[in-house]
């Protein structure tokens, strides 16, 4: 199936109380798979067409504000609408996932894939200190996978999670493994595992208040200072990322998302040739895998980020590598996809050392 | 008499309710949202929702009412609160869920939330209070401005070739069919009051019902906004607002 209906199916299957959105191109297969298949007949899972995506992430808010496992899907324009709800989901310190199956911009740009919102979705994307953990799924079989991941992840944190696709992800056809059906939570479990959920009082005695609000500034730097807590225990616990053939690697490209295929295929043919390559993928764009990179960069000679961008996450590798080895960036863009010649080539041009 | 021997429990006739909480409000004195308040706090406890109950809160002057009123608030974004309680309810369908919200926030920047809310047919209570200008911000424009009445960003008086006209959004919301009750009301008298309370209390009961939307714009005072006393604001709502926000029900099915 398509990565973006194998999401649709992994919610269903994870128990996911409710899904907000609104169509855009390339990831309306994602609320069409839902309503074809009717979840609120069988699990009770709400799925609701908003009108707008300002809608549905506000949506998403209310329906994590009273503890349930709420999600909204986007392409990269839509997903910017979002970013006022994402920030005071963060804020409010709610669980959410928020899918984005990017396409190319700026602007209304195209609907061929893209990465370019790497920037939007790691550096905050909304006004204020926040973060995002931010997902990168290669593969359908991720798409399914994450959709567990990064509600299980905004649940233990209390802070919404992305799952950041490039459009390739989105509309390629894979085999998949579905997660075994689960059920969704009961009232009384959620009022176990959400005591600060604006349930209604239901004998709690006390009101809950879910606000992003706080006027006196003394009391809004503790918040503040709460939120970088949580994300450096983010940072310490949750970096995921895959290496390959980095063991014996003399150059490490690195790339995350479909692109991340399309280097392993390149670093097959290099080493084919007797070139040195490996590979690291970053499965959490954030938290960012800087102590691996700044590991490799002890070792290796030089490193090439590719990228369906203009070079954004070069950014974070260059930061991990601190400067000691030269590290290169090979992009696309407006839709456009690389093929492994390519990226072969740009390794070659970039370090001229390589036969 | 001494007051010793005047506050005896056969004498009270009126208390704090319940559900109001005994702190000092940041309004200001005269201001409306003091008496909604405090019938929404009534309506709660005498209905039994105290339990039942997830208000949404608004950015505008009524964004501390969570601070208020002892039940379950969301903290909505500016416009957005009938969103919020779209989500609310049809995730928690057996409360009633309640939105409170100014002009600004519901007839400005949460029109489209607003009238897709009411489209939808949500089972939520919308309790919108009109009154016609932006308090919190420091008295700008509000959609629902009166033609030649002053605020901070039209010095001059509000003209329709710069501003447009004032929004009766009430009136874009009762033909939709998805809002069973549409009412306009004012609490600047006590029998206005206990009609408001009466449309409040419809407007919950239906809501609980599913009978689809309902709203109850209150045609409100802003004193400080409008500059003028308390008093003098209640004469002058009566006399320019009404003329714009005529009373009664626009839809009661």
């Amino acid at each position: 199936m398509k990565g973006n209906e194998a999401i649709a199916h992994a919610a269903i299957r994870y128990g996911v109380d409710g899904y907000f959105g609104y169509p855009i191109t390339p990831q309306s297969e994602v609320l069409e798979t839902l309503e074809d298949e009717q979840p609120w007949d069988t699990t009770g899972m709400v799925v609701l067409q908003a009108e707008s995506e300002v809608a549905a992430i506000n949506m998403v808010y209310g329906g994590a504000s009273s503890g349930k496992a709420v999600m909204t899907s986007s392409s990269s324009p839509g997903v910017s609408l979002k970013q006022e709800g994402i920030s005071y989901i963060a804020a409010a310190e709610l669980p959410a996932l928020i899918v984005n199956v990017m396409r190319g911009g700026p602007g209304l740009g195209t609907i061929q894939p893209s990465q370019a919102d790497y920037f939007q979705a790691t550096k905050g994307g909304g006004h204020g200190d926040y973060h995002l953990i931010v997902l990168s799924p290669a593969t359908v079989q991720e798409m399914a996978d994450f959709v567990g991941l990064g509600f299980d992840l905004a649940f233990k944190y209390r802070t919404p999670a992305m799952i950041l696709a490039d459009g390739i992800v989105g509309q390629m056809m894979e085999k998949v493994v579905l997660p075994p059906f689960r059920p969704r939570r009961t009232d009384a479990e959620i009022a176990a595992q959400c005591p600060w959920a604006t349930t209604a009082k239901r004998g709690r005695g006390h009101r809950n208040i879910v606000t992003s609000l706080e006027m006196d500034s003394p009391k809004m730097e503790e918040n503040n200072r709460r939120f970088q807590e949580t994300y450096a225990r983010i940072q310490e616990n949750e970096v995921r990322f895959q290496e390959y053939y980095t063991e014996d690697a003399e150059y490490l490209m690195v790339a995350f998302g479909s692109v991340a295929r399309i280097c392993l295929k390149a670093i097959e043919d290099a080493r084919a040739a007797g070139i040195k390559v490996g590979l690291l993928r970053p499965i959490t764009l954030w938290p960012f895998p800087t102590k691996e990179i700044a590991a490799l960069s002890r070792r290796v000679k030089g490193m090439l980020v590719v990228e369906l961008n203009a070079g954004q996450m070069i950014e974070d590798v260059r930061l991990a590598t601190e400067g000691r080895v030269p590290v290169y960036h090979f992009g696309r863009m407006g839709g456009m996809i690389p093929n492994p010649d390519e990226v072969l080539d740009a390794l070659k041009k970039d370090f001229p050392e390589i036969k | 008499m001494t007051p010793e021997e005047i506050i005896k429990p056969e004498n009270k006739v009126y208390a704090r309710p319940r559900l109001l909480d005994d702190r000092n409000t940041h309004y200001c004195p005269g201001c409306s949202h003091g008496v909604v308040h405090r019938i929404i706090a009534e309506l709660i406890d005498e209905m039994g929702l105290e339990d039942n109950t997830i208000g949404v809160a608004p950015v505008g002057c009524a964004v501390f009412a969570y601070n208020y009123i002892d039940v379950d608030w969301v903290e909505a974004a500016h416009g957005r609160a009938p969103a919020v309680a779209t989500a609310l309810h049809r995730l928690n369908p057996d409360r009633l869920v309640f939105t409170y919200q100014g002009d600004g926030d519901l007839a400005a920047i949460g029109t489209a939330e607003t009238i897709h809310a009411a489209n939808r047919g949500e089972n939520i209570a919308i309790i919108f209070i009109n009154n016609g200008i932006y308090g919190m911000t420091g008295g700008q424009m509000a959609p629902t401005t009166l033609l030649g009445m002053k605020t901070a960003t039209t010095p001059y008086g509000r003209r329709a070739d710069l501003n447009g006209y004032p929004l009766r959004i009430t009136e874009l919301l009762a033909p939709l069919d998805g809002t069973c009750y549409v009412t306009r009301q004012a609490v600047h008298t006590p029998a206005a009051v206990r009609k408001a309370k009466a449309a409040i209390k419809k407007a919950f009961q239906n809501a609980l019902d599913g009978r689809g939307t309902s709203v109850v714009e209150i045609v409100s005072t802003c004193n400080s906004g409008w500059k003028m006393s308390p008093a003098k604001s209640n004469e002058w709502m009566a006399e320019h607002m009404f003329e714009r926000y005529p009373l009664g029900d626009l839809k009661n099915i």
